[in-house]
């Protein structure tokens, strides 16, 4: 009865893989996160020019390199799924949609935050922040997309071909906008002065983007994870993860009980 | 004559809204073979003819075109084919005879004169259009739009018709002239496989018939 | 007889078809030419009437209206077709589907685009531009519409399976246009300045050749999706 089963095996195997996976991920994610914010927002001396407001590059920066690349990483999953008709790449693109839009958001919110002290103005039109803001944009089509689509079969497979030509299309978007932003300089905008970022400031930030990506890669696991549940749902492997696990729980109960 | 093997089907499954429509399914159409898929409501007969027609991805199991995967040759097999679904592909707001045109350029049919209207116009008097000709399709009545969509029966040099409830809306004339038709076809060493609750035995004796379940 | 098998043959029935639909309900050319017309004629209105600030806004107005009002008819290129299953027939035809969207996006393109350009020049007349911003404004418009027509495609080519896909539409597509505006604006801008502005039209035409080449499958794979 459940022969045609054999061939969605190799979900189960993911879901096995993001088990064994998870927890080194997240125990590099808490302690790097930990060890990073207190170094970079404690330990770390202040800048000479911007004081203590510089700070928030430890979030700011590890957030906006994690945007661009949990996009690549969508567009690589976007691409395997196509090409070689894998359903759990296209569930990878889903997972990661939404971490990488909330980590855009973060770098753009950080971002606006800290160009209030630097340009005196919350947003001001410089070109990394445009493209983040369009790289935004982005993410929220191949979301919404997904969204929209009730059958998610085609749903995965629609994000993936707009994950693809997002990616396409990004790297001319963001010549574009700095293209565009050279030829508009305002007199706001201030460059920081591309002299070498001091150790004692380098290496907490390093620290945190490593954080940062730890983390990434925890929440998008744990999303992978209920992706393949949410869509094996009918499958008997997953139903026999959850009387394991009731079973496991009645037991736990009933040993509460007994003491 | 040796009969050869149209189309061979095997191991097709389909799951559909996490319900399994049916599973392992296998068939063999041959040459000059009409075959009726039965079933109830909900049993999967348009999924099944969605994924032979390759409009659904085939999840698992594969399709034979005269012994040859068709996913090696998709072209070969699509040129061969006719496919007439739920959604007739009739432009309702061209009139019946563009429609036929245009269905004769986009597949290269030469049956009928492409230069020479008159050809058209005999195909739609045989249908029973006359005076029909010039009117958007989108003014005529159900009936007479599936008979403008059935056209391309008459039109269509496709070894293989895939037939999605031919008979809706069609009036019992029509229904005796599509058979006609779909025995013409079967003569030239066509198939037709067709959907239809109608009992056809009487029509055809050597119907083949293809059952689909619901299952639950 | 032998069945007649003619690329050729396909693009021009497909392009036939859809330039005739247009042409039978003719709102469907002239609303989104009026809809560019408001829009611009909405600016002065907006911003103020003076006719420096307006040569100097014209070029940002001109095209972000003409983003606008391709947005409008981008749902028509496959909607129609899908709903009366055109669509699926022209899949099972035994020509290639990329073959078949360009021959759609040309038609469209034919409805929607090239009329904006032949009437250009009176919408630049009207923002105040000068001869030289004027014939940039045509050039890009020429160069840049046809990409727009390609890049909505697919976002048309996603959501046409959809109930309410106009909205989510715009919201995929608007994001690719940014490239295209930078650069089309910037040509005019450059223009109205007397300087040399090859390097953004070749730019925009190095934008139009990618479109050209890939479009058509990411549109044709986004067609199979919807159908199926």
């Amino acid at each position: 009865m459940w022969k045609w089963l054999h061939p969605y095996a190799k979900a189960q195997t993911a879901y096995r893989l993001c088990n064994t996976l998870l927890p080194y991920f997240a125990v590099v994610a808490v302690a790097s996160i930990i060890i990073g914010w207190v170094w970079g927002l404690g330990f770390a001396p202040a800048d000479y020019q911007q004081k203590d407001s510089y700070r928030i590059i430890f979030i700011h920066v590890p957030s906006a390199i994690l945007s661009m690349g949990a996009y690549s990483s969508m567009a690589i999953a976007a691409f395997i799924a196509l090409v070689w008709q894998l359903r759990n790449a296209e569930l990878a693109v889903i997972a990661i949609a939404p971490v990488g839009a909330a980590m855009t958001l973060i770098a753009l919110i950080t971002g606006a935050a800290w160009g209030k002290p630097m340009w005196g103005a919350w947003w001001v039109w410089d070109a990394r922040l445009t493209s983040e803001l369009i790289l935004l944009f982005l993410y929220l089509g191949v979301i919404s997309l997904y969204n929209a689509f009730e059958d998610k079969g085609s749903a995965g497979r629609a994000s993936c071909i707009l994950a693809l030509v997002g990616a396409i299309n990004l790297p001319i978007i963001h010549f574009s906008v700095e293209w565009w932003n050279t030829l508009h300089q305002g007199a706001t905008i201030t460059k920081f002065d591309g002299g070498a970022i001091d150790a004692s400031m380098f290496w907490p930030l390093m620290v945190n983007i490593l954080a940062f990506a730890a983390f990434v890669g925890t929440v998008v696991l744990m999303r992978l994870k209920n992706e393949i549940l949410l869509r094996e749902k009918h499958r008997p492997w997953v139903k026999g993860l959850i009387t394991n696990q009731t079973q496991l729980e009645n037991q736990n109960v009933g040993d509460k009980n007994a003491v | 004559m040796r009969v050869f093997l149209l189309l061979k089907v095997e191991n097709i499954t389909c799951i559909r809204q996490d319900r399994c429509l049916f599973e392992n399914l296998s068939f063999e159409l041959p040459q000059s073979t009409i075959m009726q898929l039965e079933g109830p409501n909900g049993a999967g007969k348009t999924s099944l003819f969605r994924i032979l027609a390759g409009f659904t991805r085939l999840e698992q199991g594969k399709r034979f075109w005269f012994g040859k995967n068709v996913v090696d040759d998709e072209e070969t097999f699509l040129s061969e084919l006719l496919y007439i679904g739920h959604k007739t592909g009739v432009n309702t707001q061209l009139n019946a005879v563009e429609n036929i045109r245009f269905w004769q350029e986009t597949h290269g049919y030469t049956h009928i004169s492409k230069n020479d209207v008159s050809d058209c116009y005999d195909l739609l008097a045989n249908l029973g259009l006359v005076g029909l000709e010039d009117i958007p399709v989108r003014m005529l009545s159900a009936g007479q739009q599936r008979r403008v969509a059935l056209a391309r029966l008459w039109i269509s040099e496709a070894k293989l018709w895939m037939l999605d409830e031919p008979f809706t809306a069609v009036d019992k004339k029509g229904v005796t002239l599509l058979q006609e038709q779909f025995k013409k076809q079967l003569a030239r060493g066509g198939s037709v496989f067709l959907t239809s609750h109608q009992d056809l035995t009487e029509h055809f004796e050597d119907l083949k018939i293809l059952s689909l379940e619901y299952k639950i | 007889m032998q069945r007649q098998y003619s690329y050729r043959q396909l693009f021009i029935s497909v392009y036939k078809k859809d330039v005739l639909l247009a042409f039978r309900q003719r709102s469907e050319i002239i609303n989104p030419l009026l809809f560019f017309l408001i829009v611009i004629s909405l600016f002065p209105l907006g911003i103020g009437p003076e006719p420096q600030l307006l040569a100097r806004m014209a070029p940002g107005i001109i095209w972000v209206a003409a983003l606008l009002s391709t947005m409008l008819g981008l749902d028509k290129i496959f909607r129609d077709d899908y709903q009366d299953g055109s669509l699926e027939q022209l899949l099972v035809s035994p020509y290639p589907t990329s073959l078949i969207v360009i021959a759609k996006v040309t038609a469209h393109w034919s409805i929607t685009g090239l009329p904006l350009v032949l009437l250009s020049p009176m919408f630049g007349l009207l923002l105040n531009l000068d001869s030289n911003a004027m014939q940039a404004a045509i050039i890009t418009l020429l160069i840049g519409t046809p990409l727009l027509s390609l890049i909505g495609a697919i976002g048309a080519g996603l959501t046409v399976g959809l109930q309410k896909g106009g909205i989510l539409l715009s919201l995929l597509v608007l994001p690719l246009y940014i490239p295209v505006l930078i650069f089309a604006t910037s040509a005019i801008d450059t223009s109205a300045m007397s300087l040399d502005y090859t390097g953004q039209l070749a730019i925009l035409g190095a934008m139009l050749a990618i479109a050209l080449v890939m479009a058509p499958f990411a549109v044709s794979s986004a067609l199979k999706v919807s159908v199926s």
